[in-house]
């Protein structure tokens, strides 16, 4: 029952201290989007506009008001789900926001999966194998994946797909009405260029996890048993070296959120990434806000989920700061 | 003191070569990086161009190498300035402990609330796209890194005896952060710098391919790449060359930090 208790306490720290971070994040954004660039309409008009455009806009955007007020307005409108009207689509920002997730969203965990389905084995083939040519190439190669810009492999990629080996157009997106298949097609290369320098730091981070076990006591007891090293890896280094993996796995999601911006440049993918660079080119800053700001929502949430895990996983850790 | 190992001994002749190539690249190029030569587009590598020419006739190796200065120029000055913003921030949070540490450590936890690439976009869309706005973008996301790396090893330090003696001896807190915490977690500093550093190429050469890095006629490794996107189909090299570059340079940093980390503490070995 304790026990219970003591998540449920440290859960409710974990949550303030998560509504106080979105809140000081929200602040971040306003100040720079806002209030930096000066007059936001003369930003977004440019220096050509006439100034009765540039008025209409500021009535239209509201920025007569003081930039307390706007901001009150903002975070206001947030929290029922109203990310204001993009003017350049003429559009309201939360529609265009989940229109986009729904094709970031699943990249991400698209890669995520992948790079566990990578990193994962490669880290355990590594350690089984240490010291050995196997192992050597492993870490050469996540060398290189960690050194690697990955829309450089993007950019490789489509060229090897579509030129060399003459497959059909690597980029665009059918839409999830095309169906899971065509989509996910789409999403697979995407992914897979996401998921490289990702399943490149698992798969180290494994290695060394499964390594640091070799010379514990229960791993001695396993062998005094009659298993076998990679039986022994297997059955009792793995699952301890599964935390810290976790905790590499947790972190690489606001990675892949990040990257996914990126990479879906190159592929030409109608996701979160493409709107924001579309909106910081035609100056929208109201999407651009909107956008920010539910990536580090995600982000955010996500290290709570993880924290949460942990505190159940492992009591010892709930006292962490 | 044991021999360095053959990587470090790499990624440290590696990091001196690009180095090389920033400073031989402000005296001389093979051609004029900016200078179109419309007659001598898209020709693939051979000794005139080793690295080919671009859709503008541009000879690439030219461009690879004045990309290298813009590169090493953004990268040194936003980690130096992450440095010489999180360190004596992390040195003041040490010290004064209680509620500025509090302070110091929330404020940097919101900045970490943020992706790197997203805070780096954020301050572009705010400031515009240019070299010296991604300095500051990637230099203001360094500063937390440095601040709790600093803060964190100079708590330990405050605990040993050797700073209770120089506190008996009178000295005032400031003092004793310059003349013997830092002095202390200095090697801790150095192995960041170098991870920093080689991030910091990565995080140039991504934002100028999405043109948020160094406007053109300036020549970026990121930029380069995006150029030759819609080109890469016919004049491969005028991708895989920036490309190479980046990794190498990239690659050449991550060994030398690798082997610095293991140099200054032989317990620390831990792959990434």
């Amino acid at each position: 029952m304790n026990r219970a208790r003591a998540i449920g306490v440290y859960a409710g720290q974990r949550f303030v201290s998560l509504v106080l971070t979105l809140f000081a994040a929200s602040v971040v954004i306003f100040i720079l989007l806002q209030i930096a660039p000066g007059d936001p309409a003369t930003y977004m008009m440019g220096l050509s506009a006439s100034s009765e455009a540039v008025q209409a806009l500021r009535d239209e955007l509201g920025l007569s008001a003081a930039p307390v007020d706007r901001y009150a307005k903002w975070i206001g409108g947030l929290m029922r789900g109203d990310f204001g009207v993009s003017y350049t689509y003429r559009a309201p920002v939360a529609g265009l926001i989940a229109e986009r997730l729904s094709v970031s969203a699943p990249l991400a965990a698209f890669a995520l999966a992948m790079s566990v389905l990578l990193g994962l084995p490669l880290g355990f083939v590594a350690a089984a194998q240490r010291g050995r040519p196997l192992d050597a190439l492993v870490m050469t190669v996540t060398q290189i994946g960690l050194a690697a810009p990955n829309f450089w492999f993007a950019i490789l990629l489509v060229y090897l797909f579509s030129v060399v080996l003459g497959w059909a157009s690597a980029g665009g997106f059918p839409g999830w009405d095309a169906g899971f298949v065509p989509a996910m097609r789409a999403l697979l290369l995407p992914a897979f260029v996401l998921a490289l320098p990702q399943a490149a730091i698992l798969a180290r981070v494994m290695r060394s996890a499964l390594i640091d076990a070799e010379g514990r006591n229960y791993m001695l007891t396993a062998r005094a048993k009659g298993l076998s090293e990679s039986e022994a890896l297997w059955r009792h280094a793995f699952r301890n070296a599964l935390i810290p993996a976790l905790t590499i796995i947790g972190l690489q999601f606001s990675f892949l959120v990040a990257g996914g911006v990126i990479i879906e440049n190159v592929f030409y993918l109608p996701g979160l990434g493409r709107l924001v660079f579309q909106a910081i080119t035609q100056r929208d800053l109201i999407v651009v806000q909107g956008v920010v700001f539910i990536l580090v929502l995600i982000v955010v949430s996500v290290n709570f989920v993880i924290d949460i895990g942990y505190a159940i996983i492992d009591p010892r850790l709930r006292r962490a700061p | 003191m044991k021999a360095a190992p053959f990587s470090a001994v790499l990624g440290a002749a590696i990091t001196l070569f690009f180095i090389m190539l920033a400073l031989i690249s402000v005296l001389w190029t093979p051609y004029d990086p900016a200078s179109f030569d419309v007659p001598a587009r898209l020709r693939a590598p051979s000794f005139d161009h080793w690295f080919g020419t671009d859709h503008f006739g541009r000879d690439v190796l030219s461009n690879v190498m004045a990309g290298t200065r813009v590169s090493i120029a953004v990268a040194i000055v936003a980690v130096g300035l992450g440095m010489a913003l999180g360190a004596p921030l992390g040195l003041i949070a040490a010290a004064a402990g209680g509620a500025v540490d509090e302070w110091l450590m929330r404020a940097s936890d919101i900045v970490f609330a943020f992706p790197a690439l997203i805070l780096a976009i954020l301050l572009t869309a705010a400031l515009g796209p240019g070299a010296l706005n991604a300095i500051i973008a990637i230099g203001v996301f360094n500063a937390p890194v440095f601040a709790r790396l600093v803060r964190g090893s100079a708590l330990s330090l405050w605990k040993r005896e050797f700073i209770l003696a120089a506190r008996a001896a009178g000295k005032g807190k400031p003092r004793i952060s310059l003349e013997h915490i830092l002095p202390n977690i200095a090697d801790l500093i150095i192995v960041q710098v170098t991870i920093q550093f080689s991030l910091g190429v990565l995080a140039e050469a991504g934002l100028s391919y999405v043109g948020l890095g160094a406007s053109p006629p300036t020549a970026s490794w990121g930029r380069m790449l995006a150029e030759s996107q819609t080109i890469a189909a016919i004049a491969p090299w005028t991708a895989i060359f920036p490309g190479l570059a980046i990794v190498l340079c990239v690659l050449g940093l991550n060994l030398l930090g690798d082997g610095l980390r293991d140099a200054f503490d032989p317990k620390l070995r831990r792959a990434r």
